[in-house]
């Protein structure tokens, strides 16, 4: 610095403080981004900045103030599980089933394919007396992916996992990709899709409420007004009262 | 009785019983976790913005109505929330990621080889570890790291399903209709808010996928290979 004459120095100060201002500026304008805020990369320089509420604790970013360590041990029971949406929705037919599916691990659950075998044909019972036919008459049919009774029950229950493909596209179902089963966006109609396998028949449309035929394979609702193109975390804001 | 018993003896009454059904699922679960703070209300599992990674989205305590109830709703710090990842085939975890609650944080724990798998878990604390705050109905924190990324706070529910009209169907009260038409389907969730976890994960830290289970199980061939993913929550004993 010592070489540089006084007029320089003060065009570099002028500099120095323009530059810093536009850094704040930017700065301003992330927090004021949305209720977005940027991460503070500062936890561990034994110093209190940022929002931190203590040195390195606190705050935004940094772990809780007043916990030397933080107790982690303990061992932890199941109390429920999700894979598949539907497998316990359609086909859990009572709250105690529910209650077996939901503390039983998913490598072991055969006990359940005859179970939802029945809790299938149970639903076109109830169709069957409506329509008074009788029940023999009117029973599950083959689906669209050519599933039996049997190969569909057995892959709800025994194998009710989410499939994610990490070279997707992932989706629930695709029926113009031919995907089936390759992950689940927020915006597939997983509801619908179950209906359909469930009760659409080898076409997709069985009972779709033409042709006197009650409507099974849709819910008709949609998303309505949700936005799924948003970046991460991907879901909406909470509501408003 | 044995387990086998219960559920023969349980699924001959099965359609009586599902007129008892209760809302949330599994949106629709048993009345023993609905409403608690280990009822699971929904999962999801999809390709990133970034193609190279995978995202969780697990939603908890669903039902919750905006304002108080929303404002009030918290995560249980007895709660673990275990997402598994099979990547073998077998549909035994290979790979969790682990969520609790110690006071305004989510701390995340993975994807790590668990300490044992099946009914019971301890929280894997030797490997990836990371957190995120709370983020609450005025302010959202996210959390980027090593590639991965992540969230927990209240968010509005992204499930869409007319879930008092299915309760007629199940039951056997809206035969021989079905569901409503558009006009009149009614969307349950549509105005309310849930619970939400969200991980983000680069796939390098899954490993390889095995075959698609559909391609030996379900007779379809030409999917890709696929992670088989699920979650569970464990209560503290």
């Amino acid at each position: 610095m010592k070489y540089i004459n006084k007029k320089a120095k003060r065009i570099l100060i002028l500099f120095i403080l323009l530059f810093t201002s536009i850094i704040f500026v930017q700065c301003a304008d992330d927090y004021d981004n949305g209720n977005a805020i940027v991460p503070d990369p500062t936890c561990d320089d034994g110093i209190k900045n940022g929002d931190e509420e203590g040195i390195d604790c606190g705050g935004s970013f940094c772990p809780p103030c007043g916990e030397e360590s933080i107790d982690f041990s303990g061992v932890f029971v199941q109390k429920d599980i999700a894979g598949r949406p539907g497998a316990n929705i359609f086909f859990g037919a009572s709250d105690l089933l529910k209650d077996i599916f939901n503390t039983t691990e998913v490598s072991n659950r055969e006990e359940f394919q005859t179970s939802f075998v029945e809790t299938l044909e149970g639903y076109h019972n109830i169709y069957a007396v409506a329509m008074e036919l009788p029940e023999e008459e009117l029973n599950y049919e083959t689906n669209i992916l050519n599933w039996d009774a049997n190969t569909f029950a057995k892959i709800m229950a025994r194998f009710d996992a989410l499939q994610v493909a990490p070279n997707g596209p992932t989706t629930y179902y695709d029926a113009n990709t031919n995907m089936v089963f390759t992950g689940r966006k927020l915006s597939d109609d997983s509801i619908d899709i179950t209906l359909m396998l469930m009760f659409g028949g080898t076409d997709g449309t069985r009972f779709d409420g033409n042709n006197g035929t009650p409507q099974l394979t849709t819910d008709a609702v949609d998303s309505g007004n949700r936005d799924f193109s948003l970046p991460f975390p991907y879901l909406e804001e909470p509501l408003n009262e | 009785m044995k387990k086998s018993k219960i559920i023969a003896a349980v699924s001959g009454i099965s359609l009586l019983m599902l007129s008892l059904f209760f809302m949330s699922s599994d949106h629709l679960d048993s009345p023993s976790v609905t409403g608690t703070s280990s009822d699971i209300a929904d999962f999801y599992a999809f390709e990133g913005d970034n193609p190279d990674n995978t995202v969780f989205v697990t939603t908890l305590q669903g039902i919750l109505n905006p304002g108080d109830v929303t404002n009030n709703a918290t995560f249980d710090e007895d709660v673990l929330v275990e997402i598994n990842i099979d990547n073998t085939g077998d549909f035994i975890e290979d790979l969790v990621i682990q969520a609790i609650k110690r006071g305004d944080t989510i701390h995340f724990f993975g994807p790590t080889v668990p300490l044992q798998t099946g009914l019971e878990s301890e929280i894997v604390t030797t490997g990836e570890y990371h957190f995120v705050r709370i983020s609450t109905t005025e302010e959202t924190f996210v959390k980027n790291e090593n590639g991965m990324s992540f969230f927990a706070g209240p968010r509005r529910d992204p499930s869409y399903f007319d879930v008092n009209r299915f309760n007629d169907i199940a039951s056997g009260a809206a035969a021989p209709d079905g569901f409503f038409p558009p006009t009149e389907a009614n969307d349950f969730f549509e105005a309310l808010n849930t619970l939400a976890i969200v991980v983000e994960v680069p796939n390098a830290m899954l490993g390889n996928a095995p075959t698609h289970v559909l391609e030996t199980e379900g007779n379809i061939n030409g999917l890709p290979n696929a992670y088989n993913v699920w979650v569970t929550t464990k209560r503290k004993k």
